[in-house]
């Protein structure tokens, strides 16, 4: 792997061809928020909170650090006021569905995102695909996906699936940021008789 | 038949067509495209056969069905060759007359012919019709001569000549060459240039690459796409195999919507027909170029007219853009080199081939070069499809060649580039119609959407209606598009239901630019230009929803209250006997009136109200003027009792 001299925040910094900005970024102890993210998964682009200024050859744009790979002399801005607005605007999109979730709170408490800017839609799933894809790609299993689109798109449980394979796993529960996972899953596990319900906590 | 192999071979195959068909042949072409299809070709059709066999006719006459001749306002169209005679809005109770009088004895029917609103003169030639007659038909032209599923018509008219002429005299680096001299640009939504986008992956090490055509149209209203594959299928293939050669690929996808299956019927027909001439297929035209044509049939989502998003569904995943930050040309299907172009660029590239990029360029404006199909439709006189070179002005397309606006009202604006687009207001209307004209204007050209509204049109609902469906089709990956772009729409309804405050409008600018620097994909970067639009040139209309809850277009249902003027109102009851709601007070010889309460504002009474009498008003932004007293009510011959 050669080495790709780049700028984060005006520090020269070393990264590996074929790393995403936001590896980079990490490797050198730049945090940059991400909800959507997570090193064992391909990267998804989709919270958007981990939007980057990106210049090359004069020009600045906006990017998603998660997916936009390093290149040479790329410099990158990792707080700008219009970095921070947008997040702040993500945050309280995101806020209005799951008002109560830590990671979305500590973020808020950073970016002076207000909860109540929004009006309350308490859905929880912040529809960050964590559970969707692990299950997929590190399991293997297809046991929990997306239905519909759009707003209307939400994590169903395949039930039979849940009933063969989820019980004994359950490695997608911690990875979510709010409490709509387990509350999908009891759903699901109410249905479906053969399925001892999920212990404790169920509240 | 068997193969073709040479130029030669194409040639005289092309001969022997010509020299069988008589020019003095006559011909009832029926325009069958789908607009005419809904207002009753295929009747129309029935009967033709059936008046041609019982006038004895069937031998002497042919029928040729073809695709969309563009004047849909007017369907079902036929055109009778070889004089050219045209007749509109044609029934099957027309047929027997057209059949004995303008076949056997050459005589017009004058009934069915155009008549010009200006002058009243009646128009016998298809031709000779404004509507296109100030058109520049490159593309459509074809459509009226050809029935879709024959080969020979196309054929006849010159067809695979091009593919001919790329695959055996010309180099992939020369066919290159030519297409980004004509400065081709993308038809189906950014205008990127096709040379530079066919360069990419033409220049890429890896040794499979694919060709894709874009026929996943989905715009509200537009149907351009929709009209040339199901009217001439050959030329959009014509030009993917030519666009393959030059990138050196061997697989090409048509990705089309299910919800066209006439589309589907067509191409399916082409392709088997282009593969039995050796058109496609291994060998082509006996040269060493192989290229297979595949089908495929998209499930019904308007994001997957997006590139990436179709190209994940054409590998079998959900519908979903992915982040291209390496673009598609170089990293696209199956992660290989894969060019998309839109149905009606692929259309254009026979036409550069056959007659060179300088005759191609000869059309259009500086940057913008060729012609553009565009669906024109709304508050317009001559709804249907357009063709025209780009650089015509919005007022000529709009008032030349699509008659001007409905019913004599006043135009306010036209909206174009599909719901991601944006609407200009009437002080543009000298804009020359061009891809950087449009983008510069806060529009874009899409894939051609031009839809044309009144006065009585309101722009926040308009705003609003856009965002409703996009809000409907986005995918739902990214936040900014399903979480904010829905912020936006329940901000629009909240305005529009007069629930407008002050500070709705910068939310509005905030969530705006969060999708348009933030989203994913183009169709949550560009979902908030119809309220951008809508705000930059009729910000007064915001206003008047938001401070004063007025809405000056008189649409807006929560923002106006129905009256009936006592002193126009007539009894005539019209309004009284149609109210759903039974809403109104009166009957005969006393003036009715209006109650509030149980009003639902349908806008029955508004529409029944007699025009000589307009008694019935929409009011907006003032309080509805208290019900006259009952002692007044009395009409006495025909003037009220005071």
């Amino acid at each position: 792997m050669s080495k790709i001299l780049m700028k984060i925040d005006g520090k020269e910094i070393e990264a590996e061809e074929g790393m995403t900005v936001l590896e980079a970024a990490r490797t050198v102890g730049v945090n940059i928020p991400s909800l959507c993210h997570h090193d064992k998964l391909e990267p998804y682009g989709a919270c958007r909170i981990c939007t980057v200024e990106a210049q090359k050859n004069g020009r600045s744009r906006l990017v998603v650090s998660c997916v936009y790979p390093v290149e040479k002399n790329l410099e990158i801005t990792t707080r700008s006021e219009t970095i921070d607005r947008a997040r702040r605007t993500i945050l309280e999109l995101l806020l209005s569905h799951a008002p109560d979730s830590e990671p979305l709170r500590i973020l808020a408490a950073e970016y002076g995102a207000d909860k109540n800017r929004f009006e309350k839609e308490p859905s929880f799933c912040i529809h960050c695909g964590l559970c969707v894809r692990y299950c997929a790609e590190i399991k293997g299993l297809h046991a929990v996906g997306f239905i519909n689109r759009g707003s209307k798109r939400e994590i169903n449980f395949v039930p039979e699936l849940v009933a063969a394979e989820c019980w004994s796993c359950k490695e997608c529960f911690p990875l979510c940021p709010t409490s709509a996972l387990q509350a999908a899953y009891v759903f699901t596990a109410a249905q479906v008789s053969e399925i001892p319900v999920f212990e404790g906590d169920t509240d | 038949m068997p193969k073709l192999n040479s130029s030669a071979e194409l040639e005289k195959l092309r001969e022997e067509i010509l020299s069988g068909r008589n020019s003095n042949q006559k011909i009832i072409t029926l325009c069958s495209g789908t607009a005419c299809h809904a207002t009753g070709s295929r009747a129309v059709a029935e009967s033709i056969e059936l008046e041609l066999k019982n006038q004895g006719l069937s031998d002497q006459v042919i029928v040729r069905k073809t695709g969309c001749h563009g004047f849909c306002e007017r369907g079902p169209i036929i055109v009778i060759y070889p004089e050219g005679i045209c007749y509109l809005q044609v029934e099957p109770e027309n047929i027997p007359e057209i059949i004995s009088q303008t076949i056997k004895e050459n005589k017009i029917l004058e009934h069915l012919l155009y008549v010009d609103p200006d002058s009243e003169e009646k128009i016998t030639k298809e031709t000779e019709i404004p509507f296109y007659k100030n058109q520049q038909r490159l593309l459509f032209e074809a459509n009226i001569k050809i029935d879709p599923k024959s080969i020979e018509d196309y054929l006849a008219l010159g067809g695979y000549k091009a593919l001919a002429r790329a695959v055996l005299e010309m180099t992939p680096e020369q066919v290159l060459e030519e297409v980004k001299k004509a400065n081709l640009r993308g038809r189906g939504g950014g205008g990127f240039p096709a040379g530079t986008k066919w360069e990419g992956t033409r220049n890429t090490p890896e040794e499979t690459r694919y060709v894709i055509v874009n026929a996943d149209e989905g715009d509200p209203g537009a149907y351009m796409d929709r009209s040339l594959l199901e009217g001439n299928p050959h030329s959009v293939l014509e030009g993917l195999a030519i666009g393959a050669y030059t990138v050196g690929a061997r697989e090409g996808y048509i990705y089309v919507r299910q919800e066209y299956p006439l589309a589907v019927e067509n191409i399916d027909v082409a392709i088997k027909q282009a593969e039995e001439k050796g058109f496609l297929g291994k060998n082509i035209l006996g040269s060493d170029f192989d290229f297979t044509v595949k089908v495929h049939q998209g499930a019904g989502a308007f994001v997957c007219g997006e590139s990436t998003a179709l190209m994940t569904a054409l590998e079998g995943r959900t519908g979903e853009p992915r982040p291209k930050y390496i673009r598609s040309n170089i990293k696209g299907l199956w992660d290989k080199p894969t060019v998309l172009n839109n149905v009606e660029t692929w259309a254009n590239v026979p036409l550069i081939i056959n007659n060179g990029a300088d005759w191609f360029s000869s059309y259009g404006t500086e940057t913008s070069k060729g012609t553009k199909i565009f669906s024109l439709v709304g508050k317009i006189n001559n709804t249907g499809l357009v063709e025209v070179p780009m650089g015509m002005s919005l007022r000529d397309i709009i008032f030349k060649v699509g008659g001007g606006i409905r019913g004599g009202k006043q135009f306010k604006a036209v909206q174009t580039g599909g719901p991601s687009g944006g609407c200009l207001p009437e002080h543009l209307l000298d804009l020359e119609v061009g891809f950087d004209e449009l983008t510069q204007a806060g529009s874009m050209m899409g894939s051609g959407g031009m839809i044309v509204m009144d006065e009585d049109t309101c722009m926040v609902d308009v705003a609003r209606y856009f965002l409703d469906f996009l809000t409907d089709e986005s995918c739902g990956k990214c936040v900014p598009c399903r979480e904010g772009v829905k912020q936006m729409l329940e901000t629009l309804t909240d305005i529009t239901d007069g629930r407008g405050q002050e500070g709705h409008l910068e939310q509005l600018e905030d969530l705006g630019e969060l999708a348009r620097e933030v989203a994913l994909c183009a169709l949550g970067q560009t979902a908030p230009n119809p309220f951008l639009s809508t705000l930059k040139y009729f910000r007064d209309e915001y206003e008047a929803h938001i401070k004063e809850k007025r809405c000056p277009a008189l649409y807006c249902r929560e923002l106006i209250d129905y009256y009936i003027d006592p002193e126009k109102c007539q009894a005539c009851q019209a309004c009284l006997k149609k109210c759903p709601a039974d809403a109104i007070i009166g009957g005969k010889k006393t003036i009715h009136v209006i109650d509030q309460e149980k009003c639902t504002k349908c806008n029955t009474c508004f529409e029944v109200c007699p025009s000589r009498f307009s008694a019935v008003k929409k009011i907006s932004g003032e309080p509805v003027p208290p019900p006259i007293p009952e002692e007044e009510r009395t009409i006495v011959r025909g003037s009220k009792e005071k």
